[in-house]
């Protein structure tokens, strides 16, 4: 994913947000940053370490825990001409809050006829695989992307990272960015090699809406976004060993979605699998289904597959999660079943 | 009220079991997570939040409380679950992710949930406090007895929750009881920094309750507090907020650095380790001797070894269990 850069700099995903905010907050005095434990202890997932030391705690403000008021202020100060980055520290905390983004936040360009702007960032940790039960390891993409109003990114490395980061801040929309736990480059979750990548100091933008076609093949395209996109390499490479040529696409962004993108490589492919960690119902992998099978069925050579998180909450017990997760095993055996024909259990 | 002998000797036992089960947990956790530390490894994986320090809270409160009451807890809730009488054995197990725990596995760690004895947790902050006003109004309205307590810590007093609840609670003369474990942070902020009034006892009065303030993590003060407040609510005259000043002597959960506190607190806590402090007062008072309290200890590690062996031995349900119990 790195060979067309000119850097042999490898950053965690953690780092080039933080840098990308650096960056941002040099330039532009109206970005700032709130959130719980995002000072002092730089956030619990190191995306805000080092912007206290350089900008102090007027800009990098510690909140209570109090979501509905501080993501509320958020949406107020991007009201009101600021560009606000505010971190909500685990995604499944977003019900207690919700209301400021979803009726507010998205809403008022719309309702006020596009009067009024809300420039703002609300950067969320996603994901599990390391048994923190179902309060603390959802992935919610398609809870934020099936509501309108909000722009949806997930970043499946550190080059994407910043580059998406930055787009958000001047994205004149609230961007919802959402970064996979298991790909932040924190070791004590663990943490996935594949995302830590060649990253430029210099300040870039990657456009949000747009995917990426990741490895290039004939016989299948696996879609996926954050850790999908790694489940999805890995199964690749397995299938490769059997003479299967996968192409993968990472989506990077939910909201707007790069609709051609994948319809292009299915047309080319004529097979595929979805993989999403988020609950298989109404989610993202319908989505995409739906957006294949819409344009044109008859490219398909066989019905598509979904590998995704069963709907069930999440459990604790480690065998229980990882019984549930998608990962590249399962992407494989969803090839298998599908060139074979396989019906798909409902 | 002061404490009877007996509730003294079940106090000071059950804060020793509930001290040597996390010792015990604390140990077991890091199996697996050397030298690298990473949570998803060992027998238990995950977060792990220690109520080590907060013992007196728990006690002081349930010493209180019968079977039929509520307590909903928080993250950090292993004390509270031990002085409601949650089986130790199951809990153990639950937090081990075996078959045979509390809820075969599925809750883990932040979501213990006892039906037997009323006991739930929530690992969102101050979402116990809603609950607990529906537990007391459910009793209220079929005319049962019953109270309910809420467990939750400072951080939770500037949630929308919580203020919304006193509201309610004291509206409806609702049969619960508000119980806030000050132990000074929330994650690495500390409450000057996140909290508005310097007591958060003084919040009840904006709602129309009672509020009390108790010092020191005194396990005789929280028992008073507690009888006073939960016997109002048992008498139908409403809710009432308590705030205990407490410590937490461990990190905010497992693998925390705490490079926030400032240089000396955590000595400074552990001079004031309630545990001991507690075994003293019994011997000062005379409830008990060297052999009474030598014997309390036995009993509490006894039960914690047993539930410890009765975790580690049990199994793993089937995979496919994971997909049971979303629906009644
Ligand atoms: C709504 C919500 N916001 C944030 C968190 C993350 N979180 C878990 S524990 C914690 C600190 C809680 O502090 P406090 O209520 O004082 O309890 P303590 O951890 O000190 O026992 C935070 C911020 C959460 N679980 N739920």
């Amino acid at each position: 994913m790195s060979e067309d850069l000119n850097t042999d700099r490898h950053l965690t995903i953690a780092r080039s947000m933080a840098e990308a905010i650096e960056q941002q907050m040099e330039s532009d005095p109206n970005v700032f940053v709130m959130g719980e434990d995002i000072a002092a202890l730089g956030g619990v997932y190191g995306n805000t370490r080092g912007l206290l030391e350089k900008f102090g705690p007027e800009r990098i403000r510690n909140t209570p825990i109090s979501e509905t008021a501080f993501i509320g202020a958020t949406v107020g100060a991007a009201q009101d001409g600021m560009r606000p980055i505010v971190e909500l520290m685990f995604v499944d905390f977003i019900g207690v809050c919700f209301d400021a983004i979803y009726n507010n936040g998205a809403k008022n360009n719309y309702f006020s006829g596009g009067q009024i702007n809300v420039p703002m960032v609300l950067m969320t940790a996603v994901g599990g695989g390391y048994s923190d039960a179902g309060q603390h390891s959802q992935c919610l993409y398609s809870t934020f992307a099936h509501m309108p109003g909000m722009k949806v990114v997930s970043p499946s490395n550190a080059y994407d990272a910043k580059g998406l980061m930055n787009a958000a801040i001047r994205d004149d929309n609230p961007v919802i960015y959402m970064f996979h736990k298991g790909l932040q480059g924190m070791g004590w979750l663990g943490t996935e090699p594949g995302a830590t990548v060649a990253t430029p100091e210099d300040s870039y933008t990657i456009e949000i809406g747009k995917a990426k076609v990741v490895r290039e093949g004939t016989d299948v395209t696996i879609v996926g976004l954050a850790m999908g996109v790694h489940d999805a390499l890995k199964a690749a490479d397995k299938l490769a060993t059997t003479g299967v040529s996968a192409e993968v696409v990472d989506l990077r962004s939910l909201v707007p979605l790069d609709r051609e993108t994948v319809i292009e490589s299915v047309a080319k492919t004529g097979r595929l699998i979805v993989v999403d960690e988020d609950y298989n119902s109404y989610g993202v992998s319908g989505e995409i289904i739906a957006t294949v099978t819409e344009h044109d069925i008859s490219k398909l050579k066989a019905s598509p597959r979904r590998v995704t998180y069963p709907d069930i909450p999440i459990p604790f017990s480690r065998h229980f999660e990882q019984f549930c997760m998608p990962n590249a095993d399962k992407i494989v055996d969803a090839y298998q079943s599908m060139v074979k024909g396989a019906a798909v259990s409902v | 009220m002061k404490p009877s002998k007996s509730t003294l000797l079940w106090m000071y036992e059950t804060m020793e079991t509930s001290r040597r089960f996390e010792e015990i947990i604390a140990k077991i956790y890091f199996e697996g997570k050397t030298p690298a530390f990473n949570m998803t490894n060992g027998p238990i994986p995950g977060e792990m939040h220690l109520s080590n320090g907060q013992e007196p809270v728990a006690v002081g409160v349930c010493a209180h409380l019968a079977k039929g009451d509520v307590v909903t807890a928080t993250h950090r809730s292993h004390h509270q679950a031990i002085a409601k009488g949650v089986d130790l054995n199951r809990m153990a197990a639950e937090i081990f992710g075996k078959e045979t725990g509390l809820s075969g596995g599925r809750g883990g760690h932040m979501h213990l949930f006892d039906a037997n004895v009323n006991f739930g947790c929530s690992g969102i902050i101050a979402q116990g406090m809603g609950p607990a006003c529906g537990a007391a109004l459910s009793r209220k309205l079929r005319n049962q007895a019953g109270v309910a307590v809420s467990f939750i810590g400072e951080g939770a007093a500037n949630q929308g929750a919580f203020h919304e609840s006193l509201n309610l609670a004291a509206l409806w003369k609702l049969p619960v009881v508000f119980v806030i474990e000050d132990n000074g942070w929330g994650v690495s902020v500390s409450k000057e920094s996140s909290t508005s009034v310097e007591r958060n006892s003084v919040r009840a009065a904006g709602y129309g309750m009672p509020g009390h303030f108790v010092e020191d993590n005194d396990p005789i003060a929280i028992y008073e507090a507690a009888g006073e407040t939960i016997a109002r609510a048992r008498e139908g005259k409403g809710p009432s907020l308590i705030e205990i000043e407490t410590y937490r002597l461990a990190g905010h959960f497992m693998g925390d650095a705490e490079g926030y506190r400032p240089e000396g607190e955590k000595d400074a806590l552990f001079a004031k380790d309630p545990i001991p402090q507690m075994s003293k007062l019994l011997l000062d008072e005379g409830h008990a001797d060297e052999a009474a309290i030598a014997e309390l200890q036995a009993t509490a590690q006894r039960r914690v070894d047993e539930a410890i062996a009765f975790a580690r031995e049990s199994e793993y349900a089937p995979e496919e269990e994971a997909l049971t119990s979303v629906f009644a």
